[in-house]
């Protein structure tokens, strides 16, 4: 593979690099519509607002079902393909902007997806859509214990040693992997969200 | 000037004892167990088995713990750092959830014990998150 004999090469080969700037973990400067999405939030769940609710589960689950299907099935596998270098200054990027995005769309879709279905009595044994809750709650469980036990980790690590001077390229090619992998995995487990969801939805 | 090599096996590659391994599963066990007290809601779940999950969470989050204070030469620094900021994300994580529950009524020992197994969540998140990240950092590093 291309990727092996790239990644046991030094880049200095194909000539110096620019200095990179410092990445910036987490961008501070997004914490603040993260925080009017939480805000948002908390009032959606205090209030009990049916629109409020429905806007955080609809636009958070839009946007986690999207993201997922097209960085784990359109962008991951590019990814895969692109050179070390390549790699890197795409993540350098990208990464940082995954770190603030993923946690808040989940928390609004989860948090007001929860309420809403305990409001509309989907909750109940009884209701017909229980069943397919907890099916949903599972597929969520999976998906949670796969981002925050490999993905999430890797993608802090890479953007950790992408900052250091002399950044290690096996290195962040095994982490990538891990993170390319596993968002495929999940974007697969979304396609199983839509269909639970949809379903819920028409009847 | 930057470069990204292809460095030699250092000492941040060694071996290390399974702490991400065992924080990971912790928050599987309470991710189980949290499916299924949210399954029951707005009954009250069933909470012998709840228990027994949370238990076995702790262990392996104490254990993971246990093995991560007592490796030499590590990047605590680093750790720290991460630790710190991850920790925070997950506590406001862990109130959001637990202002729901608290919310929709949720009282008494079921509250207890969705409330302690958030501190593990909030917790064995950063652990995994930080020595991830710190395992591969050289011991010093901030």
């Amino acid at each position: 593979m291309t990727d092996t004999v790239q990644v046991s090469k030094p880049i200095g080969d194909a000539g110096p690099l620019p200095d990179r700037p410092k990445i910036q973990i987490v961008p501070v400067r997004g914490l603040p519509i993260v925080a009017l999405a939480m805000a948002f939030v908390v009032f959606a769940v205090a209030s009990n607002n049916k629109w409020a609710l429905m806007f955080c589960h609809v636009v958070g689950g839009g946007l986690w079902t999207a993201i997922d299907l097209f960085v784990g099935l359109i962008l991951g596998p590019i990814m895969g393909r692109l050179s070390i270098p390549a790699r890197a200054e795409f993540s350098a990027r990208f990464m940082p902007k995954m770190v603030i995005i993923m946690p808040t769309v989940v928390t609004m879709n989860l948090a007001a997806g929860f309420q809403m279905a305990r409001n509309l009595g989907n909750l109940t044994a009884s209701s017909p859509n229980h069943t397919w809750l907890i099916a949903s709650f599972c597929v969520v469980g999976v998906m949670v214990m796969i981002a925050l036990g490999v993905l999430e980790p890797a993608n802090v690590a890479v953007l950790h040693e992408m900052n250091k001077k002399v950044p290690n390229g096996d290195r962040i090619h095994r982490l990538m992997n891990q993170f390319i992998y596993t968002a495929g995995i999940i974007g697969v487990m979304q396609i199983a969200t839509l269909v639970i969801m949809t379903r819920v939805a028409s009847r | 000037m930057s470069d990204i090599t292809a460095a030699p096996e250092s000492e941040v590659d060694r071996h290390l004892p399974p702490i991400a391994w065992l924080s990971s599963l912790a928050l599987g066990l309470v991710v189980i167990g949290g499916i299924i007290m949210a399954s029951y809601a707005p009954r009250v779940a069933p909470l012998k088995f709840a228990i027994a999950l949370l238990v076995a969470a702790m262990v392996l989050l104490l254990s993971a713990v246990g093995l991560l204070v007592r490796i030499p030469e590590f990047a605590w620094a680093k750790f720290l750092k991460v630790f710190k900021w991850s920790l925070l994300a997950y506590i406001v994580e862990a109130g959001m959830i637990e202002f729901a529950f608290v919310k929709d009524q949720m009282r008494g020992s079921s509250l207890l014990i969705v409330t302690l197994m958030l501190v593990v969540f909030a917790t064995s998140v950063p652990v995994t998150i930080a020595f991830t990240t710190a395992r591969y950092a050289e011991v010093g590093d901030g």
